[in-house]
């Protein structure tokens, strides 16, 4: 059976459930169950102090574009969202996963950018084809800083 | 105040245009280049208070040298048609004070729209048989900000029924649709966020009534279809090319959402 049939099929069973299975050419696939994705992508620990760094720095996470955040060595913080601090308290971290991953998921007519997909853009620039914002264990080290965020 | 200054703030106290709220020298300084439509705001108000004061006073906008360079090639004389565009046009103080206000166009010759460079442009072949400018040539930005100069302080008005409603509905949809990797349409930063900051820039409502804008990051005058390639380059999406029917669609489009706003050419912005 072909992947895409195996994914259609199970979408249709989760449907029933309240569950997703999306999988994407260049990224794993994972499973949206009620507002969040449970399970790690990669099954290896995020870690926090990576994370924070994904967080501010423009080439990757860039989250300071949009949100104000405790990291207060670094200039500009943008207005467009809320505030990061005490987010953890706000959400589970598979509600924060699914956000950071495809938060059109949860509001579809959002600014803030899916960062971990990698399929249907349109006039996507040549080189960013078939890749996602933020790889996968970068998503996670992400969320272990935003776990600290309580 | 200078002079010009003086004759603008004149000019709108006597057609309402600019509601005289008193708030002091400043700011009637501001609004009389940056004239406030019904709820739609100029770049200019998001803009610093020097960048502001750069646009304000002639004598420091470096806009005005590309004034200058349109003045000046507005009488040569260039191509097979030994024609100067004041040979067709003479004053174009007077000549030319409509043409910032209403382009693009639709053209029936051409059965679509046409912006102020292209038109600019036909001139020069069809009228002068001389060669067409390369978009962002010093010689069409030059023309282009010395044309819409003349406009300046009067309000955008452009035409969007008729034959320019299917080419308008194109530009609008343009607007609203996402693109690139960031997968963000140019609504979700100008009129969702418009006032909010983006890391260190304010967004403004993306309006393109002072364009040609000379931009401080550019160190020059740049068109509007550049400003519309840095904005679909930055969410990471392919870009259309200067002269584009998607992005003369998108001008008529993002002109009319300024409509009433008085032009500014030549604009300084971040
Ligand atoms: C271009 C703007 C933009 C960028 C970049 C951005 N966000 Fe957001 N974010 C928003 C907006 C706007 C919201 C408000 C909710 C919505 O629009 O769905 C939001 C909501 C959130 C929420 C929910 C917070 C709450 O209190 O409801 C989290 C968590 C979040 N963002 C995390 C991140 C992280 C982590 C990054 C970087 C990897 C990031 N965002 C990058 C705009 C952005
Ligand atoms: C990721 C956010 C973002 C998106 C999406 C975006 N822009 Fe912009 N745009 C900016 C920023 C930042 C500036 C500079 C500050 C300002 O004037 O808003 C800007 C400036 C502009 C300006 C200059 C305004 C002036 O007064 O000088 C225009 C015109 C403009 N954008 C049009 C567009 C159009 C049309 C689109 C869609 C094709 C678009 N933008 C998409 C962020 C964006």
């Amino acid at each position: 059976m072909k992947m895409h049939r195996l994914i259609g099929a199970a979408a249709i069973v989760a449907a029933s459930i309240s569950l997703t299975l999306v999988a994407n050419a260049g990224t794993v696939s994972y499973q949206i169950v009620d507002d969040g994705i449970p399970k790690s992508l990669t099954g290896t620990a995020g870690n926090a102090q990576a994370g924070r760094k994904v967080a501010y720095n423009r080439k990757t996470g860039n989250c300071l574009a949009c949100h104000k955040a405790p990291i207060p060595e670094q200039q500009f913080h943008g207005e467009i969202g809320p505030d990061l601090k005490g987010v953890a308290s706000r959400y589970s971290e598979a509600e924060l996963r699914l956000r950071i991953v495809d938060s059109k998921k949860t509001n579809s007519d959002t600014i803030m950018p899916a960062f971990y997909r990698d399929t249907g853009f349109t006039r996507l620039q040549k080189k960013w084809v078939g890749k996602s914002i933020l790889k996968a264990q970068e998503v996670e080290d992400l969320l272990a800083y935003l776990m600290t965020l309580k | 105040m200078k002079m010009r200054q003086l004759l603008l703030a004149l000019t709108f106290a006597t057609t309402g245009t600019l509601a005289v709220t008193g708030l002091g020298l400043g700011l009637v300084i501001g609004q009389t280049t940056a004239a406030k439509a019904e709820g739609i705001r100029s770049g200019y108000s998001y803009a610093t208070k020097e960048t502001q004061g750069l646009q304000d006073d002639d004598m420091s906008n470096p806009g005005y040298l590309w004034v200058d360079t349109g003045e000046d090639l507005w009488s040569k004389a260039e191509g097979d048609a030994g024609k100067s565009c004041n040979d067709c046009h003479g004053d174009a103080a007077e000549s030319m004070k409509k043409a910032g206000v209403s382009y693009p166009k639709y053209k029936d010759d051409i059965g679509k729209l046409q912006n102020i460079e292209q038109r600019i442009n036909q001139c020069r072949t069809d009228n002068m048989k001389a060669k067409a400018w390369k978009w962002e040539s010093s010689q069409l930005l030059g023309m282009t900000t010395y044309v819409r100069n003349q406009s300046r302080g009067l309000p955008v008005s452009v035409a969007v029924d008729g034959p320019a409603a299917p080419f308008f509905a194109k530009g609008e949809a343009f607007f609203n649709q996402r693109r690139g990797l960031l997968d963000m349409a140019c609504k979700h930063c100008h009129e969702d966020n418009a006032g909010n900051k983006i890391r260190a820039n304010v967004l403004s409502e993306g309006q393109i009534n002072g364009f040609p804008v000379y931009r401080l990051k550019w160190g020059k005058v740049g068109s509007t279809h550049r400003r519309f390639r840095g904005c679909n380059k930055q969410v990471r999406a392919k870009p259309f090319k200067n002269g584009s029917d998607e992005y003369v669609n998108l001008e008529l489009y993002v002109a009319w959402r300024g409509r009433g706003l008085g032009v500014e050419t030549p604009a300084v912005r971040n």
